[in-house]
């Protein structure tokens, strides 16, 4: 258990990335920590322990992701606001990170999810392979339009964000 | 000579990835391809961002909720006023008959006999199912201390059948509230954490068995049954409603090859 405390702000980060909601993510982590709790006994000890919890939140996050879309509740970028993202650097750094956050959330989620664990969370390509469950190949091919994607709607600026509700329902 | 440069060396190479070698390979490539070289110090500049960004998450001070040593706690401590409140949600949920949104267009035409039973099962996983704090009462690693309870109350012996052929392990149950008595409810998940539950108690006539029928309501469908007296059901989300059918039949093949 000694191993897992450590991991709790990158799973909350994690969780609310993708979730775009403090509340529900952090709701989220706590499903997550329990679990992890009751099958304690049965990972494998020589595994990874940080692939395995973050297997357990990513996969408790598409499901709410999935269930969200079936009953049609989305937040569109809008309410992603200073609550969600919650930072108090000075006003132009706020204004930087709230447009790399909006071009995030145009992402598809596939594509979220792989930039979010290598570039923001620091696993490595064969981690994040393992916790999203698709072949190594696949994360690089997400990881490079994740990354042309993400340039391409910050060079297009924040007239692109009205587009965003349309985009996050689709989500599936 | 060397690997020719790759795609997936050149973001290794923003990511901080490659061994020292072949960061100098990358190096060099960059310094003579100078529109390259822009593309990626600029996707370098974007995980700069995201990171810091993202990073006064991480950086907030953690909540109560989610303290590990409150969580490992709680779950040793019997909670009976969850349990409670939650009995308390399924009566209402069955007073209220039909205003659960995950139960929209229910009548409660019928109290006895498997239709009943179908009913009830859909209520249960109505509520438990979607419980994301406390889905069970009793987790599966207490699985003999949870058999006790439902043999105890069902005044029947039980046994746990095993679905994980079918991807779904099992993670704990309860005794819950029905109109004709306790019932066990016993609780599986996939590895995407989508659950399916089984319902079962006895059957109000004790000798009623029941061929296999497909249950839907609201979003919730299922297959009920009765075998020499005891009823049960097998239920789950609208998502997994085709999956469910061939599990109900290895549910049903081990319950009967276990008496």
């Amino acid at each position: 258990m000694a191993l897992v405390e450590p991991l709790i702000p990158s799973l909350r980060r994690y969780a609310r990335s993708l979730l775009r909601d403090q509340s529900a993510a952090d709701d989220l982590v706590q499903d997550c920590l329990e679990r992890v709790i009751s099958r304690w006994h049965q990972r494998r000890t020589d595994g990874n322990t940080r692939t395995w919890v973050f297997t357990i939140l990513h996969n408790l996050a598409i499901n709410r992701l999935k269930q969200a879309a079936r009953r049609g509740v989305h937040v569109t970028v809008e309410d992603v606001d200073e609550a969600a993202f919650a930072t108090a650097p000075a006003q132009e750094d706020r204004l930087h990170h709230r447009a790399i956050v909006d071009a995030l959330s145009l992402l598809p989620e596939d594509q979220r999810s792989v930039l979010l664990l290598v570039s923001v969370e620091d696993l490595s390509y064969a981690e994040t392979a393992s916790v999203l469950d698709i072949p190594i190949g696949t994360v690089m091919s997400r990881l490079s339009r994740a990354r042309h994607r993400l340039a391409q709607s910050m060079a297009d600026g924040p007239g692109q964000t009205a587009t965003a509700a349309t985009v996050l329902r689709s989500v599936k | 000579m060397s690997r020719p440069i790759s795609e997936d060396d050149l973001h290794a190479f923003v990511d901080g990835a490659l061994s020292d070698s072949r960061r100098a390979e990358v190096e060099a490539y960059l310094e003579s391809n100078p529109e390259v070289a822009e593309r990626y110090a600029q996707f370098g500049a974007q995980r700069e961002a995201l990171r810091a960004a993202l990073g006064p998450i991480a950086a907030e001070p953690v909540p109560p909720n989610l303290n590990l040593r409150h969580l490992v706690a709680t779950r040793r401590r019997p909670n009976r006023s969850a349990w409670q409140s939650a009995a308390a949600a399924c009566l209402l949920l069955l007073a209220g008959g039909g205003s659960g949104w995950m139960l929209r267009g229910i009548g409660m035409e019928q109290t006895t006999g498997i239709n009943a039973l179908a009913h009830e099962a859909s209520y249960a996983y109505a509520v438990f199912g979607s419980d994301s704090g406390r889905p069970v009462e009793i987790a599966a690693t207490d699985s003999d201390a949870l058999l006790g309870w439902v043999e105890k109350r069902l005044s029947e012996p039980v046994s746990l059948p095993d679905l994980s052929g079918a991807g779904y392990q099992f993670i704990g149950g309860r005794v819950v509230a029905t109109q004709n008595g306790p019932a066990g409810l016993l609780m599986y998940d996939d590895a995407e954490g989508t659950r399916i539950a089984i319902l079962m108690r006895p059957m109000v006539r004790r000798d009623e068995n029941a061929p296999m029928a497909q249950h839907r309501e609201g979003d919730v469908v299922g297959y009920a049954w009765a075998d020499d007296g005891m009823g049960y059901s097998l239920v789950g989300g609208l998502d997994v409603a085709e999956a469910l059918h061939p599990i109900a039949d290895e549910a049903r093949r081990q319950l009967l090859a276990s008496t």
